[in-house]
């Protein structure tokens, strides 16, 4: 406890690194699986071309994916984008299905009766099914965001600075404290991820209060 | 750094003998993986159908998810350090990793064997008492045909875990394919760290193929929806010799068909992705 206050400032630092490495991604990832999982839910055919494609990206190990993609971007291996790109990959593997899901999940009568007021396909999709596909894709954010924390930390084997230093550093000095407090803020960062998915979810479907109330 | 030289170092063969050869690692790694699974299963598979089938003790499925959370580097290295020195032998490497591996692979095993058992419909289950089936008989002619869609994602979901955490493992001193990675990164020969995470890749590409397969094959047809379009070109075949019968027992059994049909869900059974993990979250309505 008292080496966690005497390095809080470190922590502190190394956990906004940590949540730019993990979160980053995650926006990232929503705005690119938006788009293709609205194809998935549409195109049947597609849906099953889309979804094996981002399976086959999600079952590549994380560790080797970030030592994969140095070469293909041209970037060197120490540098941050590499992360930032595997862990946008893993994030569109994981949502580009929830969101198709979740899209398909929406009532048909609503979706008629959407159409006979008048909506085109793209203002159905902004205005009904999008928001009512929310908490689906609220479940599914929030899974990627905690295996995001998780795997981010892997990224410390190859020397990129964030919460999984404390890991590699703790188990390299055989200093089992250490380890803890990199578990401990590794599992902390991950809760506030969930809470924040959880409140702008929330916010973003007020309707699903007023029939709680 | 070109193809050329990944080229080199994969038909150089040097690289295909002895201890820190392709074969000998990638048969340490499938060890690792084959022993891993196997523990788990034998931990998680009677457990989750247990809960499944009682309705008790769900909290352990709840709880074991909720452990995902844990970071497995984290995870990895707190056990190593714990386990390890109480270990006085070659072993003390082996087994705090294998440890690990078990305790990562359990959660996808455990609610996949769940959320399958969970989704057999009780009227399945009344119809299979009714008609004089032993609770064994419920269990395995009934409750498992019907479980193994979402099984069977489980355990695919646990593989690629295992194969994947087993290539950081390399780090606490395991073999396997991750010991390119890491002591590639320690002696900075970077093509050797691309070559194995070339071989991580496949290899879990070609473990996650086979499973898939496996789903395809193994999973009844009355519940994967492969029977009603045979139904459908029987129907225009109108002969009913023509198309052979792929699962007889099954079929003749119309309250299994049904609850299957029920139980798969809209998403379809084979989907519950591993790492989107809980195949129960995914399978509510």
């Amino acid at each position: 406890m008292t080496w966690a206050l005497d390095h809080i400032g470190d922590i502190m630092s190394r956990a906004g690194q940590h949540a730019w490495l993990a979160g980053l991604p995650l926006v990232l990832g929503l705005v690119i699986a938006l788009p293709l999982g609205w194809l998935a839910a549409r195109r049947p055919r597609l849906r099953a071309v889309l979804l094996t494609t981002t399976g086959l990206l999600y079952t590549i190990p994380s560790l080797a994916l970030f030592i994969l993609l140095p070469p293909l971007l041209g970037t060197k291996i120490l540098d941050p984008v590499n992360v930032i790109v595997a862990m946008t990959v893993y994030t569109v593997a994981l949502l580009t299905r929830t969101v198709a899901d979740g899209l398909s999940s929406v009532d048909g009568s609503t979706q008629q009766a959407a159409i006979a007021m008048g909506y085109g396909s793209f203002a159905r999709f902004r205005a009904v099914d999008l928001p009512l596909a929310v908490p689906v894709i609220a479940a599914g954010l929030r899974v990627a965001a905690v295996s995001n924390v998780s795997i981010v930390s892997v990224a410390s084997l190859i020397g990129i600075s964030q919460l999984g230093y404390f890991l590699t550093d703790g188990y390299a000095r055989s200093f089992p404290t250490e380890v803890w407090v990199g578990i401990v803020a590794c599992l902390l960062l991950a809760l506030v991820f969930d809470l924040v998915i959880q409140v702008v979810s929330r916010f973003l479907t007020p309707w699903t209060r007023a029939v709680a109330a | 750094m070109s193809l050329a030289t990944i080229w080199a170092w994969f038909t150089d063969p040097a690289n295909w003998q002895g201890t820190d050869g392709v074969p000998n690692r990638v048969l340490e790694h499938l060890l690792y993986t084959g022993l891993t699974l196997l523990i788990a299963l034998v931990v998680a598979v009677p457990l989750g159908a247990w809960v499944g089938h009682s309705g008790r003790l769900r909290w352990l499925v709840t709880g074991a998810n909720a452990a995902r959370a844990i970071p497995t580097l984290g995870l990895l290295f707190a056990v190593s350090m714990f386990v390890g020195p109480l270990i006085q032998s070659d072993l003390a490497f082996v087994i705090p990793s294998i440890t690990v591996l078990v305790l990562l692979a359990i959660p996808p095993l455990l609610s996949g064997t769940y959320a399958g058992i969970d989704s057999v419909e009780p009227a399945a289950r009344d119809a299979a008492r009714g008609m004089g089936m032993t609770g064994w008989q419920v269990l395995t002619k009934v409750e498992a045909p019907i479980a193994l869609p979402l099984f069977l994602s489980g355990l695919r979901s646990a593989t690629l875990q295992v194969i994947a955490t087993a290539t950081i493992a390399a780090s606490v001193s395991l073999g396997g394919l991750g010991r390119y990675l890491i002591d590639g990164l320690a002696s900075r020969d970077y093509v050797q760290m691309v070559c194995g995470s070339i071989l991580v890749a496949v290899l879990a590409l070609v473990a996650d193929g086979l499973l898939a397969l496996l789903e395809k094959r193994a999973v009844s047809p009355g519940i994967s929806g492969r029977a009603t379009r045979v139904a459908r070109s029987r129907a225009r075949n109108s002969d009913p010799h023509s198309e052979p019968d792929p699962d007889g027992a099954d079929r003749s059994d119309p309250d299994s068909r049904q609850a299957a049909v029920v139980g798969s869900g809209s998403t379809g059974p084979v989907e519950a992705t591993a790492a989107t993990g809980t195949p129960s979250e995914r399978d509510r309505p």
